[in-house]
């Protein structure tokens, strides 16, 4: 089977800070990929550059079969994406939101409004599509988000955090909406979450990063025994470390990346 | 072609629907109209040169399209952090038809802005005496209006805090006006000015729109109308090749 995500030696460096150190993995299609890492781990750089947000340092990064640096209008038509932070006009009604995504991919007026139907009735929004956006609760906009993304009906679904401050109720909803996606079209979901519980109830495989660099990769079962944890959560930590993160580059990464350099010469 | 028409009527959509800014927008030209159409008029008629407001209108109407050109172009700002730019630059479509779209929404609605302060400065009294050509007008209008929507975009895609907004006002936009001849007559001034407000293209957009109005120029209506539409082509082509390397 083709594989729907497929990175080799992928490096990015903002000045002096490696963000993402050389990680090479697969996703396979159709499949659940649970993306996991600590704060400021590289986890949203990749996605940025699988997404065509960001250009890659060195390496190379393939997303549908198509390479994300000499493709990009290809590349961009295969997937959807809902961001970590919201990319919702506030100041437009959810319908605007999504007929103006629907045009920007190019379909036609006929094709959009009834795909908007189905999707506003999928995620309950059919009643509040005449609203702005600004009026929503944080579990509606994701919601809008997550229907405006599969709007250009996508091969594959990019979720950096799709249910960060969501409640469980909301949670819940999405998670059942993204695998029906996956059953029902076969469609490959990349994600990344903080709760583990999640990743490993949902994903047919996890990857961990940390300090930019891939540390696990296996199925959830797999990663759990392989590091002798109880469950994913213990997993996690014994693999990453107890000790907090900054977010970004900020001054932990620079006396790393310094102690990296040093660690190299020596 | 689709994307560029969503990214304008976008623009168009939002203006509408935020009348405290309409209204705010024509706050500033009206004040100016007021302060000095009627503190300089006497001395202004006594100079020798006429009716000051019928002088100065046309530089308000000019005000009146670049400040909220200049706005509409910081709005990449605004994008960025809300996140709606995102948006549009994983979207399969070219970085030029976005910022075009962009630019050219905002250019509709300053130029609209321009409208509008027109009407309102005769009714504080502005008489145009010869109006020679509308369409013409409404040319210099949107030529204004689009250089400085790309100006605004320009400096927007190199800049990521809103704070910055006041002092671009100060060092960029308030220079080129005051030295536009908006204000003032641009007959026997210095050798300095003189030649900043000859490099200025706002001075030829304001040229075009009072001789328009009024039937006298500092310069020539040809001269005037090819190079503020000149200018406004460069600062598109600019405004659109520094959108287009934008990272998120």
């Amino acid at each position: 089977m083709e594989d729907a995500v497929l990175v080799k030696n992928l490096t990015k460096k903002f000045g002096k800070f490696t963000a993402v150190d050389d990680i090479s993995f697969s996703v396979p299609q159709g499949s659940i990929f649970a993306f996991l890492g600590p704060n400021g781990a590289g986890k949203t750089t990749t996605i940025k550059i699988l997404t065509t947000l960001l250009d890659k340092t060195s390496g190379s990064a393939s997303v549908c079969g198509h390479d994300v640096a000499h493709h990009k209008k290809v590349v961009r038509k295969s997937f959807g994406i809902c961001f970590q932070d919201q990319s919702l006009d506030d100041d437009l009604t959810a319908f605007e939101n999504m007929d103006f995504h629907g045009a920007l991919y190019g379909l036609s007026k006929s094709v959009r409004r009834k795909k908007m139907d189905e999707l506003l009735a999928l995620v309950d929004l059919s009643d509040r599509k005449k609203d702005l956006v600004r009026n929503y609760s944080g579990g509606m906009k994701r919601r809008l988000e997550l229907a405006r993304s599969l709007l250009h009906e996508p091969k594959i679904l990019f979720l950096d955090e799709p249910t960060l401050g969501l409640d469980p109720q909301t949670r819940n909803h999405i998670w059942d909406y993204i695998k029906k996606l996956s059953s029902d079209h076969g469609m490959t979901i990349f994600f990344t979450t903080h709760y583990m519980e999640e990743a490993s109830r949902m994903a047919d495989h996890i990857a961990i990063i940390d300090h930019g660099r891939i540390i696990e990769n296996g199925t959830p079962d797999d990663l759990i025994a392989r590091s002798g944890a109880e469950n994913l959560e213990d997993a996690f930590l014994k693999l990453t470390g107890e000790s907090i993160r900054d977010d970004g580059a900020g001054a932990l990464d620079g006396l790393r990346q310094g102690m990296r350099v040093w660690a190299g010469k020596k | 072609m689709q994307a560029t028409y969503i990214l304008w009527l976008r623009q168009i959509i939002k203006y509408w629907r935020s009348k405290p800014r309409i209204f705010a927008s024509l706050a500033q030209p009206l004040l100016f109209l007021v302060a000095f159409g009627y503190g300089f008029g006497p001395v202004f008629a006594k100079g020798g040169g006429g009716s000051y407001i019928n002088f100065l209108a046309p530089g308000i109407i000019g005000m009146g399209i670049i400040f909220s050109a200049m706005f509409a172009g910081i709005e990449v700002i605004w994008d960025r952090q809300f996140g709606f730019l995102k948006e549009t630059l994983v979207a399969p479509v070219s970085r030029f038809s976005i910022a075009l779209g962009r630019t050219l929404g905002g250019a509709t609605i300053a130029t609209f802005q321009g409208i509008v302060v027109f009407f309102l400065s005769m009714l504080f009294g502005f008489k145009p005496s010869h109006i020679s050509s509308l369409p013409l007008l409404l040319v210099a209008m949107f030529a204004i209006a689009t250089l400085f929507t790309a100006l605004g975009t320009a400096i927007a895609v190199r800049m990521r805090d809103m704070q910055a907004f006041p002092i671009i006002m100060n060092f960029i936009m308030m220079p080129l006006f005051f030295l536009s001849g908006a204000l003032f007559p641009l007959e026997g001034l210095s050798k300095g000015m003189t030649a900043f407000i000859k490099w200025n293209p706002l001075s030829y957009g304001i040229d075009a729109i009072r001789g328009l109005l009024s039937g006298v120029y500092h310069f020539n209506l040809t001269t005037d109308i090819w190079t503020i539409v000149l200018a406004a082509v460069i600062a598109l082509i600019v405004a659109t090749e520094l959108f287009s390397k934008i990272e998120a």
